[in-house]
């Protein structure tokens, strides 16, 4: 299931961090950022919540990118 | 600007008044350093916090961990050799955020740009009810609800005209600028403006289903599709960046070290450790992450503006290097519908002919048949035709106005034992014999679109290798076609499946860096479309199978686009190599210099905000379309 989200975040370079974040958490079987409009396409993989997985995707976010935001 | 913009815009302001103000105020110690902390902090105190959490996490190696390094490496500097210098540190911090600025600016300026050259989204729908209109969401229209649009508005869902005539500009769509007529009956796509009459429609999708929500969904997803160049640049910044800290840290200690040790002179670590902050402002490698998505952003948008619609970024890419393009015939090269282009060895009027022809064939709907009678141009009499009998695959035979007239190939001529006479020109033939005896024949052919072979000469000046033609038609016709247009290639008779086997024939003789890229109308060469590397297909308002299959699609069916979209990914392209070459090379030189001692933190700045801020500049141009 693919699963589109909004994001802010003010540098390319924390978009690629982000993604990179994104694609490492437990259930997100792909990733991707679009720094450029500003959003976050999320694969999951199969019986994974999305909801509960996309709370730990943002956690990830943040450690990586402070100043980052996932409207869910 | 955002909020967050103009706070940040007051506080470089404050921070560069006060650096510039303090340079006139003859303190010196500890004063001194607690006076120029005011304008360091004001600007850089988010700097340093972020700075900090990224070491909390674990994620050491970021631009504000450089510029923390950087500035509090050069006050400390400042301090220890009580010179009294902090102005260094501060410009640094200032200059960094300017350049944060302006790159946050000019981001979202283009992303605002681009949005508006896509602005086919309705906001709004009419719908009558008891004669007045009342707005409402496009996304609550049901389907087969009636619709009106006035003038001037956008049409906001796809349908067909109930009532009204008008003009639309479909501009928006297509990059033509020639206004497009529309009345009753006829089908109607989303995203043009109506700019004369009210059209009254009944809707055929759901909004979501219409073109206009299609257009932009493909646009709008487009710069996700990464390129091998994007994804070059993020691998680049994650190795580069932990290696420049690296670099930077045995600059400061590696050189003093073997200065002491082993050459016995004086370590000399202010010089060193300067050099080795400046290196690390040179490092940052925000110009070159921030400029190619950037670019393929504008390239995507601008190309799009032009009627062009590119599914990525990666396909942008692949675009740039098509040196051999094969083309689908009919529908692609000819405007696939058939008309009689002549009429030879007439025994009577050509008129006259015509008539007894398209009599004859009144009953058929084959499309040889509509052709004569859309020749004829005048109303059939049906009355006048009797015994129409259709010998199928050979013709008709019928009685007109009492003469026995007969309208097919040489075979049917055969049959009725006429002897005709064959004909040079390539198409189809019709040959009529009228109460038993030979009238004439007529030539009926597939017509090139008017801008077919000015398309393959375009495509030739934009540096493609090859030309190649495909056709299920016979070989004559196919080949009469490729001579008229000037392509390279034509392989004629090949059904669907041949035509794939064909691509990847010529797929396997290319060599690896050149691209094949096929052209076809997207309704029946799906496959073909999917096997070679990159898929255009043309003609795409309204046909949702051809936006599904391919990854470059033409809006309008004038071949001239492609040769256009190919220029435009050459431009694009040239701009995003432009960009990792004067990023990467100013920087490394930059960092040579520094290295050497020959760069001061001045030149750092320029090599780190000042590449940025032109390689922005630069990547914007991507946008620029509409000469090429």
């Amino acid at each position: 299931m693919k699963k589109t989200y909004k994001i802010d975040v003010d540098c390319a370079n924390c978009a690629n961090k982000m993604e990179q974040a994104a694609k490492e958490t437990a259930g997100v079987k792909d990733a991707t950022v679009n720094f450029m409009m500003l959003k976050m396409i999320v694969e999951f993989e199969e019986g994974q919540e999305p909801k509960t997985v996309m709370k730990e995707v943002l956690k990830n976010c943040k450690k990586v990118e402070d100043d980052c935001e996932i409207f869910l | 600007m955002t909020k967050k913009q103009k706070k940040m815009l007051a506080r470089i302001l404050v921070a560069a008044v006060l650096m510039i103000g303090l340079h006139f105020v003859p303190v010196s110690g500890a004063a001194r350093f607690l006076l120029y902390m005011i304008p360091y902090l004001t600007v850089g105190y988010d700097i340093l916090l972020k700075a900090w959490k990224g070491i909390r996490n674990r994620q050491v190696f970021d631009e504000c961990f450089l510029m923390a390094v950087a500035t509090v490496g050069a006050i400390a500097l400042a301090l220890y050799e009580q010179s009294g210098d902090y102005t260094e540190a501060i410009a640094v911090m200032l200059f960094y955020q300017i350049g944060e600025l302006f790159q946050s600016y000019a981001v979202g300026k283009s992303r605002r740009n681009i949005s508006e050259l896509m602005d086919i989204r309705p906001d709004y729908a009419n719908i009558e009810t008891d004669g007045t209109l009342t707005r409402v969401d496009p996304d609550e229209v049901e389907t087969g609800s009636v619709i009106v649009v006035q003038p001037g508005e956008k049409v906001p869902i796809d349908g067909i005209v109930v009532e009204g005539n008008s003009t639309l500009n479909t501009s928006a769509l297509t990059g033509e600028s020639v206004p497009r007529d529309a009345k009753a009956g006829d089908e109607i796509i989303s995203g043009c403006i109506n700019l004369t009459g009210v059209l009254k429609i009944q809707t055929t999708k759901e909004f979501g289903e219409s073109t206009v929500s299609k257009i932009l969904d493909l646009v709008e997803n487009a710069s996700s599709r990464k390129s091998r160049s994007e994804e070059f640049i993020s691998r680049f910044a994650r190795i580069y960046t932990p290696a420049v800290c690296y670099a930077a840290l045995a600059l400061a200690f590696l050189p003093p070290l073997v200065r002491f040790l082993a050459l016995g002179l004086s370590p000399d670590f202010g010089t060193w450790v300067y050099r080795a902050l400046t290196f690390l402002v040179i490092s940052c490698p925000c110009a070159l992450v921030i400029s190619i998505p950037l670019s393929f952003f504008a390239g995507i948008g601008g190309a799009s503006n032009a009627g062009v619609l590119v599914k990525g970024s990666n396909y942008l890419e692949t675009l740039s290097q098509t040196k051999i393009v094969v083309f689908d015939k009919t529908g692609t090269l000819t405007r696939g519908v058939f008309e009689v282009i002549g009429i030879h060895h007439n025994q009577m009027e050509e008129e006259q002919l015509l008539e007894y022809a398209a009599l004859a064939e009144s009953a058929s709907s084959h499309p040889i048949s509509k052709s004569i009678q859309k020749a004829y141009g005048k109303e059939l009499d049906r009355s006048r035709v009797t015994e129409i009998r259709e010998i199928s695959g050979n013709g008709v035979t019928a009685r007109v106005d009492g003469h026995e007239v007969a309208a097919g190939n040489d075979k049917l001529m055969d049959h009725l034992g006429i002897s005709c006479i064959p004909c040079h020109s390539v198409g189809t033939i019709i040959h009529l014999a009228i109460d038993g005896r030979y009238a004439g024949h007529i030539v009926i052919s597939d017509v090139v679109k008017p801008h077919s072979a000015e398309a393959i000469r375009a495509l030739k000046a934009a540096g493609i290798r090859k030309t190649v033609m495909l056709s299920g038609d016979i070989r004559k016709v196919a080949e009469k076609v490729a001579e008229e247009l000037g392509l390279d290639e034509v392989y004629s008779e090949l059904l669907p499946a041949d035509k794939v086997e064909k691509v990847e024939e010529l797929i396997g003789t290319k060599k690896e860096k050149e691209k094949l890229a096929f052209v076809g109308d997207g309704i029946n060469d799906a496959p073909v479309l999917g096997r070679a590397d990159i898929g255009i297909a043309m003609g795409a308002m309204g046909s949702d199978a051809a936006i599904e299959a391919a990854d470059v699609v033409l809006m309008d069916d004038d071949p001239l686009k492609i040769a256009k979209a190919i220029r435009i990914s050459r431009k694009c392209l040239g701009i995003v190599y432009q960009n990792i070459v004067f990023a990467i090379g100013i920087k490394l030189i930059c960092l040579a210099l520094g290295a050497v001692g020959l760069a001061n933190m001045w030149l750092a700045i320029f090599a780190d905000v000042g590449v940025m801020v032109i390689a922005v500049l630069n990547a914007v141009r991507a946008l620029f379309v509409k000469n090429l």
